[in-house]
């Protein structure tokens, strides 16, 4: 018989770790682009329609693997046929922009970008990280504090009712290993586990968020995004700081009402714009449901500027008697082409620290916005 | 896999070898090592069981067996361009499985040892790889992981940009400049000769150049398309671990190239010989089956992109059917994939295959072309320097300031212009000065330029 020459074999590989030690590298970068990209993120559509799910995916870009190459777009490219084919025969279609997502994704060649998946929790861990509710005049402090129970300890006593299963069963499966014999049973009371809490005074925990936007025919689609996106994470800062967060939606034209969300961000109306109108509104509704006494308040209002200029006077009125009701009073002016408002003419004069504006030119900007309205004052400003 | 199955299929393998040898097929040693899913889709992400490590690799690697773990797709085999070559089977393959994916490797290592692109090849590249890993492990120890990922990232986004040509003389780093020369002695200085330069000067009609006073010499003489090398040995502000690692990381491109020009002949060749092989055996009907079924999978067309099994396949059968079988191993040995499409690819293959060109138009992708010409023609162009833009070095002293203008040889195909301005960067990080790159965009010629800091752009 003539020598073999090959040999099979079968090592152990158990220890060859590297593809999922580089994965965890990979990870640990898709976290620092989200971070990067924290402005491009907020305002993904994944994020804002998310509607409750916890685990959205987002696009990261910065994670491809850059290098010199070709524009798949704009080669040709060759396929085969089942024995049919034709020229003209269309073979896959793109998305339409703004035709909604989910239709034919993954129908397409090219385009290979990298989807993360977000905890919304995480996600939000890092934006706020950077957010602060701005130092304010201190309200009459006994009646705006509430106590409040958190679990953030364990003991080994306590009450049953408070008893921890899981790092119980963990204490006894630990002592029976060391033990010698793995496994869980024979709990003791050497292993019972119990959690405790600590009261803390929380200053007071309810908040309304009183929504306005202009709902004339000059915001168009990409305002209300904006104004959308900028909501949706602010009420969820605002959650993370009381316990009841309430927002209330006040849509105007030329008159001002209360809608509801969908209401709010779907519906466009025409006609011209009177900002004062939705400024009345909301201080009629302050006296009427949100004692300022009992609410910390948050007026917001999203417009493109575009105000009829004799109401801008009328506006600097009511906004004076807003902030003497509210926490802080924010004005964020949708601008994408940079114009020059006359309403925001008008505001640039108003000399109070809890008025705030910024103006978005374009989705990124959002960011910036938050961080605009929800900074620790940069001076002392004397009353 | 237990004993007695392992001794199954080591008789198989004895039996397919000899059925291989008769044919002709003539390859390296091999040793076959069953592996688990996760080892096997390891080595299918960084190309090479002993790869340095990268978050790369381990992108690569979550994608690839996310799609096994959802059945969408299965690597059943690697092998490695080696001698003695490697061939790794997926536990659990099926015996029938194995027969066929044996017969295949077969092929392969024929091929790697008898096609004249691999020539070059180091075929103890498996050893080398580790001592590159470990080199740069050393280095991460030394410098930090950080520092060396960084500089790693920008050397991979320039890889493919080395000079793979068969018959390059092999330069050495000998007119390597000190790191600190400035420009005035850069240019100064005697540029890199070629290796039988000397030669012309026995030549009598050859005169002699006079050294004249400050005349500025094109540096590099020539378009360098070796980009990788060129910034290696003459980039004013690399440490000498990184000039190391990017020799190393050029040496892996070139491991590889061949690769990547031979893709279609290669799994061509080896379909084409494991289907014949496999008639060879005796099967039962349900092995036949099977059989069918795994190379009938193999073999499946796709709208979008040529399967390189069936194209290279049907090409190597019409190649035999009209001028033998010696013929085919006489191409295997000598063409790489552009000749052999240019040559070998006929009309009635187009035909029979119904290949088409397609683009895009509006939002729609649609077929364009089906003349069998232009259909070649398009599979050729879109191999050209491995289906990358070609791209050299024009001038690596521009505007006097010692900046690094690169031209790309624009052929109506337009480069990605996010992807231009992203990967400039990595360059100007490599070069340590201001980089440029000439391309054409909408029939104009544009520089994108870096600086460091911002990004220029102009129309020429």
């Amino acid at each position: 018989m003539r020598d073999r020459s090959f040999i099979v074999s079968k090592e152990d590989w158990s220890l060859h770790r590297k593809g999922y030690h580089d994965q965890t590298r990979h990870k640990e970068k898709v976290k620092e682009a989200v971070k990067k990209n924290l402005p491009d993120l907020l305002t993904d559509e994944s994020i804002i329609m998310s509607d409750g799910r916890k685990v959205v995916k987002v696009p990261i870009r910065s994670l491809d693997e850059y290098r010199f190459r070709y524009n798949f777009n704009k080669s040709k490219h060759v396929g085969q046929g089942d024995g049919k084919s034709k020229v003209g025969d269309v073979i896959g279609q793109e998305p339409t922009p703004g035709a909604g997502k989910g239709s034919g994704a993954g129908d397409m060649p090219g385009e290979d970008y990298y989807e993360a998946e977000i905890d919304l929790e995480d996600l939000e861990t890092m934006l706020f990280e950077d957010l602060e509710l701005p130092r304010l005049k201190p309200k009459q402090k006994d009646q705006m504090k509430v106590r409040s129970i958190e679990f953030n300890d364990i003991r080994k006593t306590g009450i049953m009712s408070n008893i921890d299963k899981k790092r119980t069963i963990l204490q006894n499966l630990r002592r029976n290993a060391l033990a010698g014999k793995p496994g869980i049973y024979g709990i003791s009371p050497d292993d019972l586990r119990f959690k405790t809490w600590e009261e803390k005074e929380q200053p007071h925990s309810n908040a309304v968020v009183i929504a306005m936007m202009d709902t004339s025919g000059s915001m168009g689609h990409f305002e209300k995004y904006v104004a959308r996106s900028f909501f949706f994470w602010m009420t969820r800062f605002l959650r993370q700081k009381y316990e009841n967060v309430e927002i209330v939606f006040i849509a105007h034209h030329t008159e001002a009402k209360i809608v509801t969300e969908e209401q709010f961000f779907n519906k466009g109306e025409s006609g011209g714009t009177i900002c004062s109108s939705a400024y009345r509104k909301a201080i009629e509704l302050i006296h009427d449901r949100y004692p300022p006494a009992y609410y910390n308040i948050y007026p917001f209002h999203f417009s493109d500027g575009d105000n009829l200029t004799s109401d801008n006077e009328r506006c600097v009125k009511l906004i004076h008697e807003l902030l003497s009701l509210s926490n802080i009073f924010g004005y964020g002016e949708v601008n994408q082409y940079n114009r020059s408002s006359t309403l925001m003419s008008a505001y640039r004069h108003i000399r109070d620290p809890r008025f705030r504006y910024t103006i978005i030119r374009e989705k990124g900007e959002v960011y910036k916005a938050l961080k605009t309205f929800f900074s620790p004052e940069e001076a002392e400003v004397s009353p | 896999m237990n004993e007695s199955e392992i001794k199954e299929l080591e008789r198989a393998i004895e039996e397919i070898t000899d059925i291989a040898e008769q044919f002709g097929l003539d390859f390296f040693p091999m040793r076959y090592e069953i592996c688990p899913a996760d080892i096997i889709y390891t080595f299918g992400a960084y190309g090479m069981p002993t790869r340095f490590s990268h978050w790369s690799f381990g992108k690569a690697f979550h994608k690839m067996k996310m799609q096994y773990d959802l059945g969408l797709s299965k690597i059943y085999e690697l092998v490695i361009n080696s001698n003695p070559c490697y061939a790794f089977l997926l536990e659990g393959n099926t015996l029938i499985q194995n027969k066929l994916i044996v017969a295949h490797v077969l092929a392969h290592s024929d091929f790697f040892k008898n096609n004249v692109r691999f020539s070059n090849t180091n075929r103890k590249m498996m050893d080398s790889m580790s001592a590159t890993a470990e080199r740069i492990s050393a280095y991460e120890y030394e410098y930090g992981s950080e520092k060396v990922e960084q500089f790693i990232d920008a050397v991979l986004a320039i890889q493919e940009h080395v000079d793979p040509s068969l018959f390059r003389t092999r330069r050495t780093t000998s007119s390597k400049k000190s790191s600190t020369s400035s420009n005035t002695q850069r240019r100064s200085e005697k540029r890199p000769r070629h290796e039988y330069e000397d030669l012309w000067e026995l030549d009598p009609d050859y005169k002699r150049e006079i050294p004249e006073e400050p005349k500025k010499e094109p540096f590099p003489p020539k378009p360098e398309k070796d980009i990788v090398l060129f910034i290696q040995e003459h980039s004013p502000k690399l440490e000498d671990w990184q000039r190391d690692i990017m020799s190393m990381l050029r040496d892996e491109m070139l491991y590889f190239w061949p690769q990547i020009e031979t893709k279609i002949m290669n799994e061509g060749w080896a379909s084409y010989w494991h289907i014949r092989i496999m008639r060879e055996l005796d099967l039962t009907p349900n092995e036949a089956i099977e059989f069918s079924k795994l190379n009938a999978s193999v073999v499946q067309p796709s709208r979008y992109t040529l399967n390189p099994y069936y194209l290279g396949l049907k090409i190597f059968e019409d190649i035999e059917k009209r001028w033998g079988r010696e013929k085919i191993f006489e191409v295997r040995e000598f063409d790489s994939d552009i000749s052999f499409l240019r040559n070998y690819l006929t009309k009635q293959l187009v035909e029979e295959l119904d290949l088409y060109v397609y683009q895009k138009q509006g939002n729609q992708w649609k077929i364009v072309e089906k003349e069998w010409e232009k259909v070649r023609d398009q599979l050729v162009y879109a191999r050209v320097n491995g289906g990358y833009p070609y791209i050299v070095i024009e001038d690596a002293d521009y505007n006097e300031n010692g900046e690094l203008y690169l031209k790309h040889r624009y052929e109506s195909i337009e480069l990605d212009l996010k992807y231009v301005e992203k990967t400039l960067p990595y360059v100007q990080q490599l070069w340590g000065r201001k980089v440029h790159l000439e391309t054409v965009v909408e029939n104009k010629k544009v520089l994108f330029s870096y600086d460091g800091e911002k990004h220029y752009r102009k129309f020429l």
